[in-house]
């Protein structure tokens, strides 16, 4: 075959060039993100005098002690964790559900019901009638309006409606010849075997959840009901060190820890979990982008 | 719509499910009677369709403010109609100059550089030989994807302080004589704000790219090698052709979001000091209309941005159209 053949000179030279290009992009992408966790691993006092590029110069936890004993961060943290969990669920849940349903032949109404979605993807009000919405829904400092306004895609519904097209028909049909009803061939059925795709979604709507901090500012004012990225806008946007030290206040701090160091950590253990999720759902969100691409 | 791709056309192929048939055999139902045998499907779309109404539907209902002068005392319905003074404003509105100047400016660059990159970028990935090299590349490219802006705001913060790395090897080079604060500076903001969007972007970006080269049949490239085609000759001929209409889609849609701006970065790398440099148009409707409450004026600038990109779109359309014969519709 032709890949026995022998490489020429101007190949090798090619390859050779080719994978160093991709290996300094790969140190331009994780360089940054190194020099924050080195400095998150440094003490906080030592940190301010800079210079430290590869590895910490005085390894310290201190940080993340703080950040663990603020019960501020964790509060928030805990509002993150909570709309990301329930707001994923009740996400795919209820746009699955649609999705089925629409994805049935001869339902009544069915193509009034798509075109009606269709036309959601090409317009929408913009966010001041939306804000005027929730406040009139009483969504304003109410943890709802994390999941409420977002509990449904028709995005996503496509995405859905695509995958379940693709199921057996035989499947469905020995559930009804069993005598199951909708919701129980949806649960039983639809929803077992179309992993993939829950995962597609789960991941998108995940990553939104976890990573959204502008639902926060706008409708919460309760420092309580903030989630965490709300919490580190307040302090990196608007470099409210305050904010920081009133965080971590109460808790034993000692006096190498700044709040620069402090919100490093925070910056840290806010993003490992997505690190640590999104290398084992690459090769379903790769096949949920072309879905997605091909039909929006 | 819904009855293009390959999806459908294996749906028309399925039999329609038993209750859905079974009530036509001798006489015919009517429509109710048929409505209720599929009441548990019925249930679950107008859940959905409910929702819809609510979240998609009440707003687009409520733009009619951009027509009115509405305020928090009264409901949309009672305020007073003022036809388009808002508009006027609009237009004798000395601060939308610079503020349209911004847009666009961030997004033109953006458009120039960060839509060619990603191409770029799968392309030389895709002569990457060995595969777990390819796969560690790609899995590393991604990972910028999945940081927030807030976070990446954390991180250019610090990369950019007083005491930050940019300017210690700019001082140890004796390039600069003191530390420069590029976040309140304006004349730095767009870079910061371009090269940041790409950084993040480039390896999610190509994905698409990367999924329409794999559909390249390797026989185009057997073929190419017989003919004497070099890697560059094999990438031009045979990989980029293929993937033309993926290229064409997606630049229609970029270019019709030319007036979007990516508001999560914008939001967290403006401060007041960038701010000639850093307002854009979807920063100007948030704080003419969240933070100072002019509802009805902050409305009339989002349906003068909607009618423009929708010209764009337009426009994009008909040109990739005439030179590719690719379009969206």
């Amino acid at each position: 075959m032709f890949s026995l053949k022998r490489k020429t000179m101007g190949e090798a030279i090619f390859d050779i060039a080719n994978n160093l290009v991709m290996l300094c992009i790969c140190f331009v992408t994780l360089y940054p993100i190194w020099y924050v966790l080195v400095n998150a691993f440094n003490d906080g006092t030592d940190a301010m005098m800079g210079g430290i590029y590869w590895w910490p110069r005085m390894f310290s936890l201190e940080n993340f002690e703080a950040v663990f004993a603020s019960s501020g961060i964790m509060m928030a943290m805990g509002i993150t964790v909570a709309k990301t969990l329930l707001g994923v669920l009740l996400h795919v849940f209820f746009t699955a559900m649609v999705a089925y349903a629409l994805s049935r032949k001869g339902l009544i109404g069915g193509k009034l019901y798509i075109l009606l979605g269709t036309i959601t993807l090409f317009f929408n009000g913009g966010l001041i009638p939306t804000f005027l919405l929730n406040r009139d829904l009483h969504l304003l400092d109410n943890f709802l309006v994390y999941i409420i306004p977002v509990l449904f895609s028709f995005f996503d519904l496509i995405i859905f409606m695509t995958f379940f097209r693709e199921i057996p028909e035989g499947l469905e049909e020995a559930a009804w010849i069993d005598g199951a009803n909708d919701w129980s061939i949806l649960l039983r059925v639809v929803l077992p075997v179309s992993m993939p795709v829950i995962a597609t979604i789960a991941l998108f709507h995940g990553v939104y959840q976890w990573n959204d901090y502008f639902t926060g500012i706008i409708y919460i004012n309760n420092p309580d009901l903030q989630p965490i990225q709300t919490f580190l806008f307040r302090v990196v946007a608007q470099s409210s060190s305050s904010q920081m030290m009133v965080a971590i206040q109460g808790s034993t701090v000692t006096k190498s820890v700044t709040s620069q160091s402090v919100k490093l950590a925070t910056m840290v253990v806010t993003t490992l979990p997505i690190v640590f999720v999104y290398p084992f759902l690459q090769r379903y969100f790769v096949k949920g982008m072309m879905i997605g691409s091909i039909k929006g | 719509m819904e009855n293009k791709t390959s999806g459908g056309i294996s749906r028309m192929k399925k039999q329609p499910v038993p209750a859905l048939i079974e009530t036509g055999s001798g006489y015919k139902k009517s429509l109710w009677k048929r409505f209720l045998a599929q009441k548990h499907l019925q249930t679950m779309a107008l859940l959905g369709v409910a929702w819809m109404i609510i979240f998609n539907y009440i707003p687009m209902y409520g733009m009619i403010i951009a027509f009115k002068e509405y305020n928090i005392v009264k409901s949309i319905a009672e305020a007073p109609w003022v036809g388009l003074q808002h508009f006027r404003e609009l237009y004798e509105d000395e601060d939308l100059r610079y503020v349209i100047k911004n847009t666009l400016g961030i997004s033109l660059i953006k458009l120039l550089i960060g839509f060619p990159l990603p191409i770029i970028f799968a392309l030389f990935l895709n002569e990457v030989r060995s595969i777990r090299y390819k796969k560690a590349i790609q899995t590393i490219s991604y990972l910028p994807h999945f940081l927030s802006w807030v976070v990446l705001g954390g991180i250019l913060a610090t990369w950019l302080a007083d005491v930050g790395i940019i300017n210690n090897i700019l001082l140890a080079l004796n390039l600069i004589d003191k530390p420069i604060s590029y976040l309140a500076e304006p004349s730095y903001f767009w870079t910061i704000v371009i090269s940041s969007d790409i950084w993040k972007e480039l390896g999610w970006s190509a994905i698409i790219y990367l999924a329409a080269i794999a559909g390249v049949s390797p026989e185009m490239y057997e073929a190419a090698t017989i003919d004497g085609a070099g890697r560059f000759q094999k990438m031009w001929y045979v990989t980029l052709p293929a993937i033309r209409g993926t290229i064409s889609i997606l630049f229609i849609l970029a270019v019709s979001g030319v007036l979007n701006s990516n508001f999560d970065q914008i939001l967290v790398l403006r401060n007041s000091l960038n701010d000639s440099a850093s307002n854009v148009i979807d920063y100007y409707i948030y704080y003419t209309g969240i933070v100072t409450s002019r509802f009805s004026y902050s409305m009339a600038v989002t349906l003068v941005k909607a009618v423009i990109a929708l010209i764009l779109l337009l426009i994009a359309n008909q040109v990739t159209k005439k030179i590719n014969d690719t379009s969206l519709f």
